[in-house]
């Protein structure tokens, strides 16, 4: 896409162009709008939360361009013309994403509040392709906080998925 | 957040125009520390200048058998390059061992080196500090200081810089390339950042509109004989209380030149070239490694909540050196430190 000069003087709004979820959206943000601002007050898509707002907690976690990031610490206009996946992007009720499928299976939350984040993040750590054993999955999902204590059946979904459907061994304690 | 302006330059030269006209401008790329900043008031820029569209995103062959880095490099695609892993593992590992996939995808090169210090003090507002408001104290000397520096403090700022991939950076005697208002120069990291003296509020010695450009490595070295470790309160995602990289040239059993920096202790990435001398020609051995962290830390001084780091740093700089000698590195996923 072409680049573009903005000469304001003045804070004002600015046009920029998000396809989220396969959408395309045209949207006037002021500078300061963060993405998960705009994708939960504008839009409306609230799968994604705030949880701390500053990047230490990782439920904002959302996909641009395909790669995990924490959408609190982005703001909107710098992501003009990028293609944003949500957890409302995954799957539907009737059609899961497949880790949303085993996050259920494996009992892999409580509260719930952390798994939107956690999914994308996985979403995201499967596509980068870092990580082949548990320790790996746990060390490249710490940007995701679970206050519930969830981790060890987070890692068995996420090892599920990994592992093409073939039944994770469960850790007995950590 | 306070409002600002937003500008989204085409070249290096229109951002540097855009920054060095303006004392209230700020260059951003990642975001991920500065955007955090604003949102606390800590950084209140009226024009962010966005960088990330500019063409500094390549890591590049120099002609000294090295590496130049760009700028907008994301850490996580700094640290997984092919030949990075290869040639500089030791940067691989202190930037993996840093932040989370989340912040490594969106923290740039350039970023990383400028991110600022983690005191609790610099971050709220609704305390004095001399980082922030210069002259207004430092609550953090006979406060809460467990994460404070141990070495080169100063009566006005015991802050610490929180970077894990510029202690690599500092080991691996790393130039930055910077761009500004009166043209191009390279700055050797040693003398990049800087300590707080009686002017904690400049972390480094770049000069207003100054943007970093890209990060060079000169020809690789150390071969397996290199570490990072870092201690700190939880297993992953969070600080170092204190952290080693360490590199060893090796020959017939000897080592033939040393280089130590540490993180979490510190103002800036901290070297020590006597200590280093001190391994040189020796064969590694527990009295030769101990007498290089006592003589790196012969100045350490605690302020209360971080006396401990001191007798920390003395522990991981002699296991870390056991580490590289052995050419066995610290794994990040790996949490046991042999």
């Amino acid at each position: 896409m072409p680049e573009m000069t903005f000469a304001s003087a003045a804070p004002d709004e600015i046009p920029i162009s998000l396809t989220i979820n396969g959408q395309l959206h045209r949207l006037d943000v002021t500078p300061w709008t963060s993405l998960l601002d705009l994708l939960r007050e504008t839009l409306h898509l609230t799968g994604t939360k705030k949880g701390c707002d500053h990047g230490q907690c990782g439920a904002c976690t959302v996909l641009v361009d395909g790669t995990r990031i924490n959408s609190c610490l982005a703001l909107a206009v710098m992501k003009d013309g990028a293609e944003i996946t949500t957890i409302e992007g995954l799957g539907t009720p009737d059609n899961l994403h497949p880790l949303q499928a085993a996050f259920v299976e494996h009992d892999a939350f409580q509260c719930g509040y952390c798994t939107p984040g956690q999914i994308c993040s996985a979403v995201g750590m499967m596509s980068e392709g870092h990580a082949s054993t548990r320790a790996e999955i746990r060390e490249l999902m710490s940007g995701n906080l679970c206050r519930c204590g969830a981790y060890t059946n987070i890692v068995d979904a996420i090892e599920d998925v990994m592992q093409d459907g073939r039944p994770a061994v469960r850790e007995a304690a950590e | 957040m306070t409002p600002f302006a937003y500008v989204r330059p085409t070249s290096v030269a229109e951002a540097v125009a855009a920054v060095g006209s303006s004392g209230t401008a700020r260059f951003i790329a990642g975001g991920t520390n500065l955007v955090d900043l604003m949102r606390y008031d800590v950084e209140t820029p009226q024009t962010l200048v966005d960088i990330t569209r500019l063409p500094l995103k390549t890591i590049e062959d120099a002609e000294n058998g090295g590496v130049v880095i760009g700028a907008l490099v994301s850490n996580a695609d700094l640290a997984y390059d092919e030949r990075i892993q290869r040639d500089y593992p030791l940067l691989s590992s202190a930037i993996l061992a840093g932040a989370s996939g989340q912040l490594r995808n969106a923290a740039s090169t350039g970023g990383n080196l400028l991110q600022r210090t983690r005191c609790y003090y610099f971050y709220d507002v609704a305390t004095p500090c001399n980082k922030r408001e210069p002259g207004s104290g430092c609550p953090a000397i006979g406060g809460v200081n467990r994460i404070h520096a141990i070495l080169g403090a100063s009566e006005h700022c015991i802050a610490t810089h929180p970077s894990d991939m510029c202690v690599a950076l500092a080991a691996l005697e790393a130039v930055v390339h910077v761009t500004g208002p009166e043209g191009e120069r390279r700055i050797p990291f040693a003398e990049f950042h800087r300590l707080p003296g009686d002017r904690p509020q400049d972390d480094n010695t770049l000069k207003h509109g100054e943007m970093v450009t890209a990060v060079a490595l000169p020809a690789p070295r150390f071969g397996a004989h290199h570490t990072y470790l870092k201690l700190r309160d939880r297993l992953s995602y969070a600080f170092a209380l204190v952290s080693v990289a360490a590199g060893l040239d090796m020959a017939d059993g000897r080592i033939t030149d040393a280089r130590i920096a540490l993180g979490g202790v510190a103002h800036k990435p901290w070297r020590d070239e006597a200590a280093e001398a001190l391994l040189k020609g020796q064969a590694p051995s527990p009295a030769i490694f101990a007498a290089a962290a006592d003589h790196i830390l012969r100045d350490a001084k605690g302020q209360g909540d971080n006396n401990f780091k001191i007798d920390l740093a003395r522990r991981a700089i002699q296991r870390a050196l056991e580490q590289a000698a052995a050419g066995t590195p610290q794994v990040q996923a790996e949490k046991r430190v042999n």
